[in-house]
């Protein structure tokens, strides 16, 4: 029988990152700015929450005298400011200079994990270990704490309330940014911008604002995914690289999802549950067809592409100006 | 006459781009309670100067008081919130969206879908017009699009509304409402401006013209006090006699024998009805219609570009042997040995490449010939430089890219390759569109050389005075149907006119 | 409310066009500018003087015979995938792809090294590699291209999905294929016969692929300016209608070129597995793919320009290398440094194609050059 109990928790802890990333992509791609450099935002996301929480570690006299207050906020934050940054170098490139998209975005992908990596590599010299990874496990426990309860409920428990709070948070802002798409007023100017700037310019929506906001917002959301990899999914410890490719498959994602964050909720976690699918099937156990396994998010995500552009519905495609600069004065 | 105080007074204002000035030294009252009509031939700045007043560009120079007060609109949102709203010629519509979701986009405020529609409901109820405040744009059809746009304008509480051309689209029914629209306007005092250069739409719907000539303010007139002759004087600066040559024909043969022909858009509506008619060499068969009768089809149906729901077309060549061009593209046509040239309407976006130089884009036609895989650039050179002494193409050379010529120069460029290839079938789509009086007679003459050589020239225009004075016969188009073939010695502007709104049978074009 | 000095600070337009040497000097000032933040970076980092940086840059990339060949054979790979995505650029066509198509070139020809050993003679098992290899490559690149001309389905998406899939492709064959057993890599591929192995030539094992690149350099400059299917592309890649309108078959052409395309990135795989490594791994490719694309950008797709920018990526990247090793920095050091000069190079393109004028007042400006 497939074991559900034990499959969901972890397909759903795949998943987390990817939602993370979908999120903050799709708002990102909505303003129509592709950002290809969300895997390096993601590492940087990462790295920062890792930095901050090392710091924070060393600083404490004993082991005992850490606070979750601080264990949480300094990492989060330092996670946030990291992905702000590196949000506000695309917006600066591809708002203000009206520069290549994909080119900026490839480069910030180098750029970021390079960042990841340096410093990850950095940490660990510093941290004088044998194991190429440093392990945080001190402040990761406050970021994979489950509610106290979780354990007394039995396969409901386990499978609904046995995360740490990022998970419930990735939900929250995917639902959220999901409203704000669709009812609000600044989602509604937002998809203006991205289907026709000019349209948008014309009634007085003011174009690099919103894609300012909405790209660095993205990034901020998608940085919050590196976090939760090395804190919650990782316990704390980061080794280079071991982030991979999660953040191509959030912006796969994205297009699996047609662009809506709340149907991102579920989808992360079916691609989180076809990530490591393998294991829970018979033939699973041969080395070979895990890795055939992990194709399938992305053929399952080209598939949706495919038959999304048949389809040639108008609500189903991508912003119309994605990856297009703007420029007011164009003749 | 009393003193008002203008609802708008531009001063001295100026706008280059590049070392082109767009506008120099312009003046301009705009009064409420007053229809004015702003005058003027295409290029000669009348949108450039508006699109500063709504915020799309910035003044270089000058000064514009709103209410005899200095305001510096440097967007479209300074613009809305002095009162001031535009209607583009090409709509600021997002097409995912739904009319109310345009209509409240850049708002402030908190999104109430509900409300907004309530409140377009009875804007539209206030002045007859008729929209869904729940369907997607990309759903609607040109005019009420532009309902839409108007609305828009009004739900802001809008008090001087710019329209950019805004009959170009509509057929005349929908001209009709539109001007009861904007006389209602007028009379509940807002202050309108129309751009146009269509002189019955001055003389019927204006209180008072102003006319803009190569980007200067020439003068303004009460519409009462003018006549079409003196604002077409005003417009291109002199006594303008329509001399345009209309030599005989000479041995006309058919050459073209259209049969039938029927197309359907990519939303299925009919956009050609079974036309039939037969060209001739040696003449011009002109085509007249509303903008959007089928004409665009009509030429890229011959040409191989537009698939076909049914009919014939068929070319005759001089030994008098029939051959089928429909279902062919435009490269097997040319591999039968059809000379089939074709000056299309849009000249940068498909007859020319913009970004490549006048060499390349004379090789758009001849780079298949020979059977090297490499390309000749020597023979197309040469025909560049012909073009450029022949035509007289005023350009830096001929390594400049094409979108930095001028209008004039591009048609130019554009006609003389076409003619380069000693074309048995001439189709022109709005040849003279925004040039000038002295390239579009360049125009005129090239067109009659070719009629002279016997070339079959099907010319489509929208001046119907030219049509009347160029063509040997004249084809009108209305929805899609041919209400009429007339020769055109003798056919009356009138007659015309009114074949181009109404069919033989009582259909109305769309 | 509005009152008069509210007026816009700048004023943003763009250029009619620049003569060319001045935008090679913006570019340049650009270079120099990163490398000074570079340098800065760098100090902070280690503490050396930038001087001493920049000699370790150089010294890495050219210090000796054999940094000197590994460097070109960084460039002529590198150049390779530039040279492939070039064409399906100037289409207007993005393939982000080229790392999963060259990688299928390196399964292609892993796949005959391995299978065809026993049976067929070494020859006939290179001539397969060649044919196979540009076969997969073209298959990756052909895919997105069909969908694109049928539906219009997004390329650049489309493309990038394709690299993960041969990936895991890869992937999955590492293992089928590994050596020894239960390693889970494939390792050095007929080690002992050297069957498949491309021949050395010049007594230099990189040899081979410079010569091969340079030639294919000169070969696509020649296709892309001077022949008909080179015209072609510009044309589709301009503007569609004026292609349909003249009759070229826009379908065909953009499915001709990305096979092309494909083809060619399969041949880098082929190089990268027959000449260079001999193995397969799915980090063969090693992110080339996705710098050609900035590569080919930056060159403003032309191939000759190319050969400079990839050679400048390539320098940067094993001098960086080089101060990690020396300055005891992590490998990683290149990608930053890499990426800040990049944003530079990217950033500058903007004061190439627009002009910023300054307002003084509502009446006088001045112009001010960028």
């Amino acid at each position: 029988m497939f074991d559900f109990v034990s499959f969901i928790p972890r397909a759903v802890m795949q998943g987390i990152p990817l939602l993370f990333g979908s999120t903050g992509e799709t708002l990102t791609e909505k303003s129509g700015n592709l950002n290809l450099g969300i895997p390096g935002v993601m590492y940087v996301g990462g790295i920062c929450g890792v930095i901050g929480a090392f710091f924070y570690e060393q600083s404490l006299p004993s082991p005992d005298a850490i606070h979750a207050f601080p264990a949480i906020m300094i990492p989060l934050c330092a996670c946030l400011l990291g992905s702000l940054l590196m949000g506000l170098i695309y917006c600066f490139l591809t708002v203000t200079l009206r520069a290549n998209q994909n080119v900026t975005g490839l480069a910030m992908t180098t750029f970021g994990v390079g960042i990841g990596n340096f410093f990850g590599g950095s940490l660990i010299k510093l941290s004088g270990t044998a194991v190429p990874s440093i392990a945080l496990s001190a402040t990761s426990s406050f970021f994979h704490r489950s509610l106290p309860f979780a354990q007394d409920l039995g396969w409901f428990g386990k499978i609904f309330l046995s995360y740490g709070f990022l998970t419930y948070l990735a939900i929250a802002i995917a639902l959220i940014a999901a409203f704000i798409l669709r009812h609000t007023r600044a989602g509604l100017h937002l998809r203006a911008v991205g289907e026709s700037p000019t349209t948008a310019d014309a009634a007085g929506i003011n174009v690099s604002r919103y894609k300012y906001v909405a790209t660095c917002t993205g990034s901020m959301i998608a940085g919050l995914g590196g976090l939760y990899y090395v804190m919650d999914y990782a316990s704390g410890v980061w080794s280079n690289n071991a982030f991979g490719d999660r953040g191509w498959l959030a912006i796969a994602l994205v297009i699996f999802t047609i662009w809506r964050p709340n149907v991102g909720v579920l989808a992360s976690i079916l691609f989180g549950g076809l990530y490591i699918l393998h294991m829970y099937i018979p033939s699973g156990m041969n080395l070979a067809v895990k890795e055939l396994y992990k194709m399938l998010p992305y053929v399952v995500t080209i598939i949706v592409l495919i038959l999304t552009s048949m389809r040639n519905k108008r609500e189903n495609q991508p912003p119309q100006s994605l990856g297009l600069p703007y420029f007011r004065e164009e003749r | 006459m009393e003193q008002k105080i203008p609802a708008v007074s531009m001063r001295h204002i100026g706008k280059h781009f590049g070392h082109v000035y767009a506008n120099h030294d312009v003046c301009l009252d705009i009064y409420r309670g007053e229809i004015l009509a702003l005058l003027g031939e295409n290029g000669s700045g009348k949108t450039t100067l508006m699109n500063m007043l709504s915020g799309i560009y910035f003044p270089d120079e000058g000064q514009i008081l709103i209410d005899g007060k200095e305001v510096v609109i440097r967007s479209p949102k300074d613009a809305f919130s002095l009162g001031i709203g535009m209607i583009h010629q090409h709509f600021k519509l997002v097409d995912v969206l739904t009319a109310t979701e345009n209509i409240v986009l850049g708002l402030p405020g908190r999104l109430d879908l509900k409300a907004a529609a309530e409140k377009i409901r009875k804007i539209c109820d206030a002045y007859g017009f008729q929209v869904d405040p729940h369907q997607k744009i990309y759903d609607m059809s040109v005019s009420q699009k532009q309902t839409v746009e108007i609305v828009k304008v009004l739900y802001r509480g809008a008090d001087i509304l710019i329209l950019d051309e805004p009959t170009a689209v509509l057929t005349p029914q929908e001209t009709d409402k539109l001007f009861t629209v904007l006389r209602n306007m007028r009379n509940d005092g807002k202050a309108i401006v129309i751009i146009t250069h269509k002189m019955h739409e001055v003389e019927s719907l204006s209180d008072r013209v102003a006319v803009l000539r190569h980007g200067e303010y020439i003068c303004d007139v009460p519409t009462q006090q003018t006549n079409a002759q003196d604002m077409t004087n005003m417009m291109v600066g002199h006594q303008v006699t329509l001399n345009i040559e209309r030599p005989a024909p000479v041995n006309p043969k058919p050459r073209l024998q259209v049969k039938d022909l029927t197309v359907r858009n990519e939303e299925g509506i009919l956009k050609l009805d079974h036309v039939s008619f037969t060209a001739n060499s040696g003449e011009i068969l002109g085509i007249a219609g509303i903008s959007g009768s089928g004409q665009k089809e009509l030429l890229e149906a011959i040409a191989g570009l537009q698939k076909t729901e049914a009919g014939s077309v068929m070319y005759i060549d001089d030994s008098g042997e029939h051959e089928e061009l429909l279902g062919k593209d435009p490269l097997s046509i040319q591999q039968m040995g059809v000379s089939l040239s074709f000056v299309p309407e849009d000249r940068l976006g498909m007859g020319l490449v913009a970004n490549m130089d006048l060499t390349d884009n004379m090789m758009l036609r001849s780079f298949r010939s020979g059977h090297s895989i490499f390309t000749d650039r020597q023979t197309p050179k040469h025909v560049a430089e012909n073009v450029v002494e022949e035509l007289e193409v005023s350009t830096p050379g001929l390594s400049t890219p094409v979108r930095r010529l001028s209008g004039g120069n591009v048609q130019k460029v554009l006609v003389g390759r076409e003619i380069t290839s000693a074309p048995t079938v001439l189709l022109t789509a709005y040849a003279v569109r925004g040039l000038d009086i002295h390239s579009s007679y360049t125009i005129y003459d090239l067109i009659n050389q070719q009629k002279k050589q016997g070339v079959a020239v099907i010319y489509v225009g929208e001046d119907l005075d030219v049509l009347l004075a160029l063509s040997d016969r004249i084809l009108v188009l209305c929805g899609g149907k041919v209400s009429g073939i007339v020769p055109g010695e003798q056919a009356d502007k009138r007659e015309i006119g009114l074949m181009m709104t109404r069919t033989e049978g009582n259909t109305h074009a769309q | 409310m509005h009152s008069k000095n509210q007026e816009p600070l700048f004023h943003i337009s763009k250029r009619d066009s620049l003569v060319w040497y001045k935008a090679m000097l913006i570019r340049l000032v650009a270079l120099l500018v990163a490398l000074v933040v570079c340098a800065i970076i760098s100090v902070l980092m280690t503490g050396e003087n930038p001087l001493s940086i920049y000699q370790t840059i150089l010294y890495g990339s050219f210090g000796t015979t054999r940094k000197l060949w590994v460097t070109f054979q960084n460039v002529a790979m590198l150049l390779c995938l530039s040279l492939a995505v070039t064409p399906a650029f100037r289409m207007r066509f993005w393939n982000i792809g080229a790392e999963g198509q060259a990688l299928m070139g390196c399964f292609a020809s892993a796949a005959c090294m391995i299978l065809l050993k026993n049976v067929f003679p070494n020859w006939a098992i290179i001539l397969c590699m060649v044919l196979t290899s540009m076969l997969a490559g073209a298959i990756w690149g052909g895919l997105p291209a069909f969908f694109k001309s049928r539906w219009n389905t997004n390329e650049t998406l489309f493309t990038l999905m394709m690299n993960y899939v041969a990936t895991q492709l890869v992937a999955y064959f590492c293992v089928v294929w590994e050596s020894p057993k239960g390693s889970g890599q494939i390792g050095i591929i007929n080690p002992n016969t050297e069957l498949g192995w491309l021949p050395v030539i010049g007594g230099q094992k990189y040899m081979l692929n410079v010569v091969l690149v340079i030639v294919l350099t000169v070969l696509m400059f020649i296709y892309l300016n001077f022949s008909k299917h080179g015209y072609e592309i510009s044309v589709v890649g301009e503007s569609e209608k004026t292609a349909h309108y003249v009759g070229i078959k826009v379908e065909r052409v953009i499915i001709r070129t990305m096979l092309l395309s494909g083809a060619m990135c399969g041949i880098a795989g082929l190089l990268l597995v027959g000449s260079t490594n001999h193995t397969l791994t799915t980090t063969l490719v090693g992110g080339r793919g996705f710098t050609a694309v900035m590569v080919s950008w930056l060159a403003k797709f032309n191939p000759l320009w190319m050969i400079l920018t990839s050679f400048l990526l390539v320098v940067l990247e094993r001098g960086a290398g080089e101060i990690s090793t020396n300055f005891g920095l992590n490998q990683s050091f290149s990608d930053i440094l890499t990426g800040i000069i990049l944003f530079f190079i990217i950033g500058s393109e903007f004061f190439i194609a627009y002009q910023i004028r300054i307002r003084k007042s509502s009446t006088k400006e001045a112009q001010t050059h960028v």
